[in-house]
């Protein structure tokens, strides 16, 4: 590999997208001033694209160049040319057509929109977070590796059990490893035929896809009144034969909205029958320091830091779903697990778990979004993480409350102290009777400048609405007036409603089109 | 602090409006034997000026490529990443915003991950892409999963240069599947031989997955590779690329890769201590249906204006159930987003740029090296791309720790169970990208020669 800078370079052609190569494009006449009008559309980046633009550059190269041959040299990247200033407006057109926790009220449920706190984002750019490498020395990343295990041993105790592992990158990911490792108790022990999970049907679909992905097969188990039915889950563990069942995947609170007081007594048969209670810790943020799942019976269960500990959801993500297990699940944990280490008296990253179900993921998890928690975990302290379960339980029972005369809620019935925990649903048959859809209310609020909630989820032409804890009552009043302003507009069949929303940047979509004839590429013949 | 905006008096009023006396009352379903009796024992709240400090005392203790001249790849790269990035990225209406499931309340989040499949599909040579998967391991998994389910066949062949976190991950997704991963070792070149490869493949084949630059830096003969998988029909080929190397090298779909994934990170992600990184997952469009992970598409609102939204969610979880694609209901949003507006920023030119530099500069530098007597590379007839194997005159390990009191971020050693523990103790992967400056390169030699060299010739 001797430098041969001598020897002429092969480089790949820089070819632009969305401007035609051959054409002769000029600046004259390729583009014509109009009036903004009713919703103007934000062109591609790509068609955006102007041979000859930068946004940046880079230093000339310092080094003698070492001849590159042709064989190795493709064709180069068919990306967009275009200047600073014009990709700052086109990125922040973007960010105008977008709905967020900063700018409108979103309460979707199951998701936790809760404020994303400013300190957790300054905490996870300090370079002394972000400049260091995966696999340096431990001695050179002490202080990131104690605030991992910290948050190890927040975790635990949050939970009530005795070992977390921080490496999952989201929820569903979380259920997987806990899965496996669930799995893999039970071949260590003799019992591999362990290999039917239950899941009750109102089960996040993560869960029966976790399932599928370990080769475990998902039995499901009704229902009554939005709990776990517990007679049909003996039945179904009687059917089964319970020497086949490995786990049962429980939302608790569900995500019916409530809280399953026979938690324990369901842990109990699960126990008796050899298996063991998972926890989809999707609604941690009703039961913060009010109970662990520890304490009621629970084996394994995930966390959703994007959720509960307010680290942002981002369109999607980057999420993080840190597990908790008890000491008998602990040895099958992913390698490596942050300790301290006494003999060498530094935190490090142990890979020495012979029973250990390996890797499941690149590293070691998800550490921008681990330090956020940290930051989170630490801001509340004991009594803010208590009262973070409080609040977002008494905003969810208020707005219930205020809602439930027009917009039906099957499951919260303060007649019969029956409340909700922090989110409920809504069922609001009196209104669809009057021919509109769900999808009409939803789309409706946006025009309010409010976010749809969660829709048909769990049950069909539901509503599931979750405020959080970090809404004023204002915010709550404003949400509450405007789904009231909704009833009205149906009850006197407005026709708005039918062609909301009135006020976006696009109206609504052909989804269907979308999904016949799938486009998910520009390209240049478009 | 934890940011609630409830007045002692609202709460009140709220408690009234619902009709109970307490906020412990909408606790009742709780057992009393099941609640927690005390506190969590926790440290008591901090304020934001005592978190201020302690955060900059953590991350004061850590020494990285902020304080340190980084020389380490081995699938984290430290590239430049442009101002712009973190001030797009960090905009509340991006970072506060769900998975855009209302597409009218997120058209500016499905734009730009229509633009990003867009982009990746243009890296890899391929037909589409997805809006991102959690990390390259995990993506290496998924689109071996996608040959099992496309094919119905029991046997993943992998290059044992592939990544090893990729190899690692593998052998979990399919350990309790009725699926075989055989690993096939590199020739004495440090790359896969297509022929040794062509002898293991069988009818029972789902895929063939290569990595190049591989794990070691050494370009891989991809097209011969994809030739060979290709001898079987429906055996599919499937690439790990480095995304800053399609500015400069071969990309998949030139080469006959039907699949292709990768690490996105060095697409604008920081170094961060391994993650969040993300998943980038391109294929040809026979395979649209059967790609895991969220899509976004194009189409039409009822005035015909041009609008985007999520697409072929029936390969989802959440209507599928056990029988979806992949359990996976996120994309790693706010990465992607750094992936758009890193490529956008960059251009073509740019991206061709850095890998161009980042070539050269480790050519510099591997020359270099090897020009100190005791040193040599370890594959010098093998073409490699940033990134190369040294053969060393003392253990690696020594040389890292000695190199960081030098201001050198130096490694990995190639025989830890971080790194698959496939090298001989001696073995040192250097990596050099366009950040590292002639000065640095000049001075990490000087280091090497004065410590190790017996003497150095010029």
């Amino acid at each position: 590999m001797k430098s041969t800078h001598a020897d002429a370079l092969t480089r790949p052609e820089i070819h632009t997208m969305g401007t035609d190569k051959d054409a002769n494009v000029t600046t004259e006449n390729i583009v014509t001033a109009t009036p903004r009008g009713d919703r103007p559309v934000e062109p591609l980046v790509f068609e955006k694209s102007i041979p000859g633009q930068r946004a940046v550059t880079l230093p000339p190269l310092d080094v003698p160049e070492t001849a590159l041959p042709s064989e190795i040299v493709g064709g180069g990247f068919p990306g967009a040319e275009i200047g600073q200033l014009d990709l700052m407006r086109h990125y922040t057109h973007l960010a105008q057509r977008n709905f967020s926790v900063d700018g409108q009220f979103y309460p979707l449920g199951s998701c936790t929109m809760k404020y994303n706190p400013r300190i957790n984002e300054w905490a996870a750019s300090l370079p002394g977070f972000t400049g260091l490498h995966p696999l340096q020395a431990e001695t050179e990343t002490q202080g990131l590796l104690r605030l991992l295990f910290e948050l190890r041993g927040f975790l635990e105790e949050i939970a009530g059990l005795d070992e977390v592992c921080l490496q999952p990158a989201a929820g569903a990911h979380g259920e997987y490893t806990a899965l496996k490792v669930i799995r893999a108790f039970y071949h260590d022990h003799g019992q591999s035929q362990r290999n039917k999970v239950l899941a009750p049907d109102t089960a996040h679909g993560t869960n029966p896809a976790s399932c599928a992905m370990c080769g475990a097969n998902v039995i499901t188990v009704p229902s009554a009144s939005g709990y776990t039915d517990v007679d049909a889950l003996k039945e179904v563990i009687d059917r089964e034969g319970a020497d086949t069942i490995a786990a049962f995947m429980i939302t608790n609170p569900n995500t019916a909205g409530l809280f399953d007081s026979k938690i324990t007594e369901i842990a109990g048969i699960m126990h008796e029958a050899g298996g063991m209670v998972y926890l989809d810790g999707a609604n941690m943020n009703a039961i913060l320091g009010k109970a662990r799942p520890g304490d009621f019976g629970v084996d394994a269960m995930h966390y959703n830091t994007h959720k509960t500990f307010s680290t942002p959801h981002g369109c999607g993500g980057p999420g993080s779903g840190p597990i908790a297990v008890t000491t008998k699940l602990a040895p099958y944990l992913p390698v490596p697990q942050v300790e301290y280490d006494d003999v060498r008296s530094m935190f490090s990253l142990n890979y020495n778990r012979p029973k250990s179900i390996g890797k499941v993921r690149s590293f070691f998890g998800q550490i921008g979004v681990l330090i956020r928690c940290w930051a989170y975990i630490r801001s509340c302290g004991p009594d803010g993480l208590r009262d973070v379960a409080e609040m977002s339980v008494l905003n969810a029972n208020y707005l219930a409350s205020q809602l439930h005369a027009r917009y039906e809620t099957p499951y919260f019935e303060p007649g019969k102290g029956k409340w909700c925990a922090h989110e409920f649903i809504t069922v609001p048959k009196s209104l669809l009777a009057h021919g509109v859809t769900l999808l009409d209310i939803a789309k409706r609020l946006i025009d309010y400048g409010i976010h749809p909630p969660t829709m048909h989820w769990p049950v069909h032409d539901c509503l599931m609405v979750e405020p959080t804890e970090t809404e004023s009552k204002r915010t709550l009043d404003t949400f509450i007036d405007a789904m009231s302003r909704i009833a009205d507009e149906i009850e006197s069949h407005d026709d708005a409603m039918h062609d909301a929303p009135a006020d976006a940047p696009v109206r609504r979509l052909d989804e269907v089109a979308a999904s016949r004839k799938p486009r998910l590429t520009f390209t240049d013949s478009q | 602090m934890n940011y609630t905006q409830i007045t002692p008096l609202e709460r009140e009023e709220m408690l009234e409006a619902i009709g109970v006396a307490g906020v412990d009352e909408l606790f009742s379903s709780i057992h009393p034997d099941d609640r927690l009796a005390g506190p969590l024992n926790l440290p008591p709240a901090a304020s934001e000026l005592e978190l201020q400090n302690e955060l900059n005392a953590l991350a004061e203790e850590n020494s990285g490529a902020h304080t340190h001249a980084c020389f380490m790849g081995a699938g984290s790269y430290d590239h430049f990443i442009p101002t712009l990035i973190d001030q797009v990225v960090g905009r509340g209406e991006f970072l506060t915003a769900y998975t855009p499931y209302q597409a009218e309340a997120s058209q500016g989040a499905l734009q730009a991950f229509f633009e990003f499949q867009t982009q990746v599909a243009g890296l890899a040579a391929l037909d589409v892409a997805n809006a991102s998967l959690y990390d390259g391991a995990t993506a290496v998994a998924e689109a071996a999963m996608l040959a099992v389910n496309v094919n119905g066949r029991r046997r993943v062949l992998v290059a044992s240069t592939v990544h090893p976190d990729s190899r690692a991950v593998l052998r979990t997704y399919f350990e309790e599947l009725p699926v075989t991963v055989v690993e096939i070792p590199a020739g004495p070149d440090g790359i896969i031989d297509p022929e040794a490869l062509a002898q293991a493949i069988d009818n029972d084949t789902a895929c063939v997955i290569v990595q190049s630059p591989n794990f070691h830096g050494l370009i891989e003969d991809w097209n011969a590779c994809f030739e060979a998988a290709h001898s079987i029909p429906k055996t599919l080929g499937i690439a790990v690329f480095n995304p800053i190397a399609c500015g400069l090298l071969n990309r998949p779909g030139e080469c006959g890769a039907d699949v292709a994934v990768a690490e996105g990170q060095p697409l604008g992600t920081p170094l961060q201590f391994g993650g969040p990184y993300l998943g980038l997952f391109a294929a040809k469009n026979a395979f649209v249906r059967k790609m895991p992970g969220r899509l976004v598409g194009e189409t039409v609102d009822t005035d015909g204006r041009r609008a985007f939204c999520l697409t072929l969610q029936t390969r989802e979880q959440h209507i599928r159930r056990e029988k979806a694609t992949s359990n996976i209901c996120t994309n790693q949003g706010l990465l992607a987003l750094r992936a758009t507006v890193f490529l956008n920023t960059l251009g073509p030119q740019g991206l061709a740029e850095m890998a161009e530099q980042s070539y050269h500069k480790a050519h510099y530098l591997a020359t270099r090296i090897a020009e100190i007597t005791g040193f040599a590379l370890k594959y010098p007839d093998t073409r490699f791309f940033n990134e190369f194997v040294v053969t060393c005159p003392a253990p690696a390990a020594a040389i890292i720790e000695a190199a960081v009191h030098e201001g050198f971020l130096l490694g990995p050693p190639l025989d830890t169970p971080a790194t698959g523990a496939q090298g001989s103790p001696n073995d040192l992967l250097i990596c050099a990208t366009e950040k590292r400056s002639r000065a640095e390169l000049d001075s990490l030699v000087e280091f090497l020669a004065r410590e190790y060299g017996l003497q150095t010739s010029d």
